[in-house]
């Protein structure tokens, strides 16, 4: 449904030419929600502005319903942009137009009658549970009552493709759960295809079948959404799976952290129990094998499209010369284990 | 005893002259400031030497003291109301002035406008005649009532100025009665009838402003 081949973006600024986009190559199937995630700079908004020509790639295709967008005409490509959705973090709802106006407003460029208009509007309102808001004004609106406006108004003119800038980016996590599940709503009810970016691991995790890492312009990775969590392949998806299962470190012992092995220091573990692996007796076998003291500083596991994973942050104390040992024994059992540093054994933890 | 009917006579000649002023004006202001909006580096309608020539026109005109240009249009104001005195006649000087005002008062209030609308309407397929009539104006609405409203209260002193060499209205009666027969009460109450004015004409323009503005409260 979207295909991006060999897409590269430069900006050229009085201080040199920034490369933000380098040989992207990105195939979206219909019906699906792919998510990029990528850290702030990484280029998302730069890419997903080339899939409608908000932003011209410097080079490279972009395919959206089997149609080339970069070599169509202005009115050609006016046309296209009409079914192709776009909603934004910050909303962008027109602040002079209520909310049912707000949402005409692509039927009225269109060309479409009023009574076209409403009955096109009014099932909106219904899905986007907006009906008692119709002659509400943005400012009266909360922010995910306005992104609901904002969803209701990239749908009106039926597009084949929705494309999601960082729209829960301004939310609260509780409102951005409602946002997410309406995005899985309507791509189930109007087989719509999606294509968000986002910062958060969480939108990924609830709402995406497929995801690619962006990095520093580039797409370093790119799996469907449970093989993803559970078998990643390079060290920034490892941290952002990390950083959205577990919480940081307590402060007690994040303060006192260090990066090698002294004397008198015992290790912080991080261990992915990535193929479903129960997570309880390895850890009591370990303990009762190797007599190590193990302190589990934290622990989650999560079930991402029925793939059961867990991570697991241990402090391990014992005879030193039985800490390696363990460490073979957890990954002879596809335990993978990180040492994540080391404490001075008189921190309390 | 006073004029009473003079001072009518030229209350209404003076509201004449602005209303009408800041019609021709804005109608030549608006799509001025827009076009000087929307030609700007990476705007809709980019063209970089379409633009200085706007602004330069607009820093020119604007530099240019009232009471001169009245003197210097004189040749226009003839061709166009056939005399160089009366209140159409002032309307001319009037309006020139305050044109490039609302220029620039329209391109201030297209500056507040979000460039995130703008990407929103392009990407719904706008043309850039329907993110200027759907987008621009009716988001910098309460911004351009505002600029027209300082622009009438400009007027409203400018037209006193042109009164004074033969244009009528307010402006003219004071100088005449007050000035050159030493009538004070004739003074005071022109100025008090120019201050009700003024009152009046922003308090208008603040409640439209605030009612286009949609802020909910
Ligand atoms: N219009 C622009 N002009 C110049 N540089 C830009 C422009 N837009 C983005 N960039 C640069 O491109 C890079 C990627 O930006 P962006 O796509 O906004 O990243 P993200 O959305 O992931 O935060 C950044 O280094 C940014 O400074
Ligand atoms: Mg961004």
């Amino acid at each position: 449904m979207i295909t991006l081949e060999h897409v590269h973006k430069n900006y050229t600024t009085s201080k040199g030419t920034i490369p933000a986009l380098r040989d992207i190559n990105i195939h979206v199937n219909p019906g699906e929600i792919f998510g990029i995630i990528g850290k702030s700079g990484a280029g998302k908004s730069s890419l997903i502005r080339c899939v409608n020509l908000l932003e011209r790639p410097s080079s490279g295709k972009i395919i959206v319903a089997n149609e080339e967008l970069t070599t169509l005409s202005a009115a050609k490509l006016r046309a296209a942009r009409r079914k192709i959705g776009m909603i934004f973090q910050h909303f962008n709802l027109l602040s002079s137009r209520n909310v049912y106006d707000n949402i005409a407003l692509p039927l009225e460029l269109a060309g479409h009658t009023h009574k076209q208009m409403e009955d096109t509007i009014m099932p909106l309102l219904e899905l986007t549970h907006l009906t008692d808001k119709k002659m509400a004004y943005p400012a009266q609106l909360s922010g995910g009552q306005k992104q609901r406006v904002a969803i209701a108004r990239a749908l009106a003119s039926k597009p084949h493709v929705l494309l999601s800038d960082e729209a829960t980016s301004a939310l609260d996590p509780e409102t951005t759960l409602t946002i997410l599940q309406l995005l899985k709503n309507i791509r189930d009810t109007l087989n719509l295809t999606i294509l968000l970016i986002t910062h958060e691991m969480s939108v990924i995790k609830s709402c995406c079948d497929r995801v690619a890492i962006l990095q520093e312009g580039e797409l370093i990775e790119e799996n469907e959404v449970g093989e993803f969590f559970t078998h990643p392949k390079t060290e920034v998806a490892k941290n952002f799976i990390a950083s959205s299962v577990l919480q940081h470190l307590p402060a007690a012992i994040e303060r006192h952290l260090l990066a090698l092995e002294q004397p008198d220091t015992h290790p912080i573990l991080r261990l992915w129990f990535l193929q479903g692996t129960a997570t309880q007796p390895i850890i009591s076998e370990i303990s009762r094998q190797f007599n190590l003291h193990i302190n589990i500083l934290q622990a989650n596991v999560e079930y991402i499209k029925n793939h059961a994973m867990g991570i697991m942050m241990i402090a391990l104390r014992g005879e030193n010369a039985k800490i390696q040992p363990a460490i073979q024994y957890l990954k002879e059992r596809s335990v993978q284990v990180e040492v994540v540093g080391y404490v001075p054994n008189d921190i309390a933890v | 005893m006073f004029p009473m009917t003079l001072l009518f006579n030229a209350t209404i000649e003076t509201v004449y002259m602005v209303i009408v002023a800041t019609i021709i004006a804005t109608l030549v202001g608006l799509p001025w400031g827009i076009v000087l909006y929307t030609s700007r580096r990476g705007n809709i309608l980019a063209h970089p030497l379409l633009y200085q020539v706007l602004a330069i026109i607009v820093n020119v005109t604007r530099s240019i003291p009232f009471i001169i240009l009245m003197i210097a249009v004189i040749p226009l104001t003839r061709i166009l109301v056939g005399s160089s005195i009366g209140t159409n006649a002032a309307i001319v000087p009037l309006s020139l002035c305050a044109m490039p005002f609302i220029a620039r008062v329209v391109e201030n209030a297209l500056l507040e406008v979000d460039s995130g609308l703008v990407e929103a309407a392009t990407s719904m397929g706008a043309t850039a005649w329907q993110i200027i009539c759907k987008v621009f104006i009716p988001e910098a609405l309460p911004g351009i009532i505002n600029g027209l409203t300082l622009t009438v209260v400009s007027l409203i002193g400018y037209s006193a100025m042109a009164g004074a060499v033969g244009g009528g209205g307010l402006g003219d009666l004071a100088i005449r009665y007050g000035y050159q027969r030493f009538d004070t009460s004739v003074m005071l109450i022109t100025i008090v009838i120019m201050i009700v004015l003024v009152q009046a004409v922003q308090l208008v323009g603040d409640k439209l402003a605030k009612w286009y503005a949609h802020t909910g409260q």
